[in-house]
């Protein structure tokens, strides 16, 4: 009975991220408690439940996949998801929490007092979210299939059904408790069974790479005259622009920021999180290295994506390899779990506020309505799309949500906060070109109808061009409309680079 | 065909005028709805000189010049003149070539017909129109125009007035802490300076740190996180009179403390909680004050289990009416409307005998709203 250690890792985890969400926060306090019961979040708790909503089923089990089929080339992937936070540490952190902005729409109507600039803002969270969605319901897909048997078709349906029950009932709020739980549950699921594997892989007599893989090509990335060598440094830099400018549009980890009282607690946290994700991602190029000795026929069969899922089964036969398999299923379960359901509040939170919950023929929804409604929009959508669009590679997607997020909300984010003469036309104009340019090579990869060569390579990693160009229109056009700059740029700009602590009339 | 398609669409060439002249109406009113300036002069005057059709236009307070718009800006000089002899005598006044004199040939502006600009009977400035004939039509519109203007300078006082009043209210809230209390509070601490000498330090410090925060001069807004510590320090000084017949619930989303809402928002829920649960009924009264996270917004809930109120007095009491025992209420309630719209209005579900529970619902993020 393979399956079931699988299925009861699925039940545990859902039980468990309920019951914290539901009994986490509802202690009762008399008044001598209440200055615990007003403490805000501490940067560490908040932390961990960045790094719970932030590490997705690509970081879970996308990068093994990848190193197990490429190489040591994929391990930009993980680096490039952890420097995003140092990028969003040193540039974004502390502004962005000091403007008030809750999301990036708000950011952008705070910044330019322009409905326009925040509806294409709008679109671009819907845009991303959806395309970070799909992926996520893909690797839930998997996992279902390998822990359960069940066909792939089964698993988006299932987990969308589950995330959409669970983000309209109100019970997987995003609640800090239970993204904070979900990291540590992600950590330990990774960290202990890689501990078994890497001693039963001491006990085999420490065997490498099987001879499939051995002859893989290494050191393309950085040798830019060897044969295809100026496309493999062109997709490094690429994906390097993509993940490190990347981080900071993503819908549901800005978010987070909001909980921080303050930008100097905003900068800590951002540093935690930088020490959390470091520590994570050293564990799944463990099972991408142990995978070339032992799991070579996955990446033969192009299921590359379930290696850590399988990994443990075929090292270590028995009760112990069905348990560390129940142990993996659950970090992988909670991995979509958190990430799907923070990105389908986020998603659905901003069609409520710009989409569903407008007036329609004389008609409003009520508020709670209009966020159901946003949701079943936010679930169903990625659930067809994972249904229908080919299989990518989970990492792969994500890394195009990520480009898209680094040609649009990077420029939007880094001029806003850093250059005063920053106007709504030049934002339009650069959201516009930056969303068109990397949506057209998101299309293009998902629809396979680029050419090969090095059309195909532009496509598939399009920040290296998308995002200059997006910083250079906006650059642009804001020159070109110098008069416009919004009358109160100065004030915010004070509002957002000033400490707090220093008392001063932020009018 | 198109001629037939616009005439069915547009309607006869006397519509289509008014239709224009509408539309620059609609378009000077927004700017003159801030009130006469410099600013609001400037960009109303384009539209304003586009309904009446003259060469040239200005608009100016009772001292001179706020914005000209057209040709012959030479005669800029000749406009306070024509505001000193207008305002003698109010209404509407022409003028002639001898009011104008003009060296330049071909100067199409020849006369003028100047108009007063009046809010509320007192003349706040003029409107004048110049143009090279006088004609009766001139005269007329422009005092139309002239009194157009006006009705939107009333609506911009209007609404400046309500501003000042909302203000002062807030003021009056913070006046407002009752002397009740404060008395209550100074007596309950008086009791402990013999027996408790401790105790009654720390109260008279958290007495003095609740007067600061609720007498607080600068910004409309502050965190849910101070507000709460403000509820705080209220709280244990009516615990320390009513010791434990005041039971309290809390439960607080850490999530929203960041969260920006108007200045003593919670405070006076909390206070009329404790007086509706405790003051006029006997027993202990129980107190819930919780915080949830509802994604881009908070929901705050102030309840209690006393002698609950009759709906209808509520409703007047948000309505606004002043001779209500809850006097906060309507004042909370305006103001939460004020700042975040009518949507984020206070919701009472209350009833005699089944206590009475305020919600108040604050976005995470609105413009121009911060701590």
């Amino acid at each position: 009975m393979t399956s079931v250690p699988g299925i009861v890792a699925v039940v545990v985890v859902a039980l468990a991220t309920l019951a914290i969400g539901t009994w986490g926060l509802r202690v009762s306090r008399t008044t001598s408690d209440f200055l615990v019961a007003s403490r805000s979040v501490g940067p560490r708790l908040n932390a961990s439940a960045i790094g719970g909503e932030y590490l997705s089923a690509a970081s879970f089990l996308g990068v093994a996949g990848l190193v197990l089929t490429f190489g040591a080339d994929m391990l930009w992937y993980p680096i490039g998801w952890t420097a995003g936070y140092l990028v969003l540490l040193v540039l974004v952190a502390a502004p962005l929490r000091r403007s008030g902005a809750y999301t990036l729409p708000d950011f952008a109507e705070a910044r330019f007092g322009s409905r326009h600039v925040r509806s294409v803002c709008s679109v671009l969270v819907v845009a991303i979210g959806l395309l970070y969605l799909y992926p996520q319901f893909q690797g839930a897909g998997l996992t279902l299939r390998s822990a359960v048997g069940a066909p792939t078709w089964v698993g988006p349906v299932i987990v969308g059904a589950v995330v959409l029950a669970n983000v309209t009932s109100g019970g997987m709020r995003s609640i800090t408790f239970v993204q904070a739980f979900q990291y540590w549950l992600k950590l330990w699921a990774l960290l202990l069974p890689a501990a078994v594997l890497v001693a039963v892989w001491f006990s085999d007599g420490r065997p490498g790479a099987a001879s499939s893989l051995a002859g893989a090509p290494v050191g393309d990335w950085s040798a830019p005259l060897a044969s295809g060598g100026g496309q493999g440094l062109y997709v490094t830099y690429s994906l390097i622009v993509a993940t490190f400018l990347g981080t900071m549009g993503l819908p549901h980890v800005v978010v987070r920021f909001y909980t921080n009282p303050d930008g100097r607690a905003a900068r800590r946290t951002t540093l935690v999180v930088l020490a959390l994700l470091g520590l994570f991602y050293l564990l799944p190029p463990v099972y991408g290295a142990l995978g070339r000795a032992y799991a070579a026929e996955l990446a033969a069969a192009g299921r590359s994506d379930v290696l850590v899922l399988e990994l443990p089964r075929l090292m270590v036969p028995g009760l112990l390899g069905d348990a560390l398999t129940g142990l993996v299923t659950a970090g992988a379960f909670a991995a979509f779990l958190s990430t799907s359901s923070g990105l389908c509040i986020a998603v659905a939170g901003v069609l409520s506020q710009d989409v569903t919950g407008r007036p329609w023929r004389g008609r409003r929804l009520a508020g709670v309505t209009a966020f159901r409604l946003g949701a079943v929009v936010a679930v169903v959508v990625p659930t067809l799309m994972a249904l229908a669009a080919p299989h990518v590679g989970v990492a792969r997607a994500v890394g195009l949500a990520f480009a898209v997020a680094a040609s649009t909300f990077c420029p939007l984010l880094l001029l806003g906060i850093w250059w005063r003469g920053l106007t709504a036309a030049g934002a339009v104009a650069g959201l516009a070109v930056g969303g068109l340019g990397s949506g057209a090579a998101v299309l293009a990869t998902l629809t396979a109808a680029a050419p090969a060569g090095w059309p195909s390579v532009l496509l598939e990693q399009p920040a290296a061009w998308s995002v200059p160009l997006a910083f250079a229109t906006m650059v642009g056009v804001s020159l070109a409309t110098r008069s416009r700059v919004p009358a109160h740029a100065g004030r915010f700009m004070v509002r957002l680079h000033t400490p707090e602590a220093l008392d001063l009339d932020r009018g | 065909m198109v001629r037939a398609w616009r005439r069915t669409h547009l309607g006869s060439e006397a519509d289509r005028a008014t239709f224009r002249a509408l539309h620059s109406a609609s378009l000077a009113s927004p700017a003159l709805r801030e009130g006469l300036t410099t600013g609001s002069a400037e960009r109303s005057i384009r539209h304003l000189r586009a309904l009446l059709g003259t060469p040239a236009l200005a608009i100016t307070d009772t001292a001179g010049l706020l914005a000209w718009d057209g040709t012959g800006q030479h005669h800029e000089d000749q406009v306070p003149a024509l505001v000193a002899a207008t305002l003698e005598r109010g209404g509407t006044r022409g003028f002639d070539r001898a009011d104008l004199p003009c060296q330049e040939a071909g100067c199409p502006l020849r006369t003028a017909v100047v108009s007063t600009l009046v809010v509320e009977e007192r003349v706040v400035g003029t409107l004048q129109a110049f143009a090279p004939y006088p004609t009766a039509g001139l005269a007329r519109a422009n005092d139309e125009v002239a009194q157009w203007v006006s009705g939107q300078l009333e609506l911009a006082e209007l609404d400046a007035s309500r501003t000042r009043l909302m203000e002062a209210e807030v003021r009056a809230l913070r006046a407002q802490i009752s002397p009740h209390f404060i008395y209550n509070s100074l007596g309950a601490i008086a009791s402990f300076v013999r027996t408790d000498p401790d105790r009654a330090r720390d109260l008279l410090l958290e007495f003095a740190d609740f007067t600061r925060y609720s007498f607080r001069r600068h910004g409309d807004f502050t965190t849910l996180a101070e507000e709460l510590r403000s509820v705080e320090r209220y709280l244990l000084l009516e615990q320390a009179r009513f010791g434990d017949r005041l039971q309290l619930t809390l439960g607080i989303a850490p999530e929203v403390l960041p969260v920006a809402v108007p200045f003593l928002c919670i405070q006076p829920l909390v206070e009329n909680a404790v007086r509706h649960g405790l003051e006029s009924a006997e027993g202990v009264g129980h107190i819930r004050i919780t915080a949830h996270d509802r994604g881009q917004e908070c929901v705050i809930e102030v309840e209690d289990d006393g002698v609950g109120e009759d709906p209808e007095k509520v409703r007047r009491a948000l309505a606004g009416d002043a001779s209500s025992d809850s006097v906060g209420l309507g004042n909370v309630d305006a103001r939460l409307r004020n700042a975040f719209g009518d949507d984020f209005g206070l919701v009472v579900e209350t009833a005699p005998g089944a206590g009475t529970k305020v919600v108040v619902r604050v976005p995470k993020f609105a413009p121009g709203v911060h701590p």
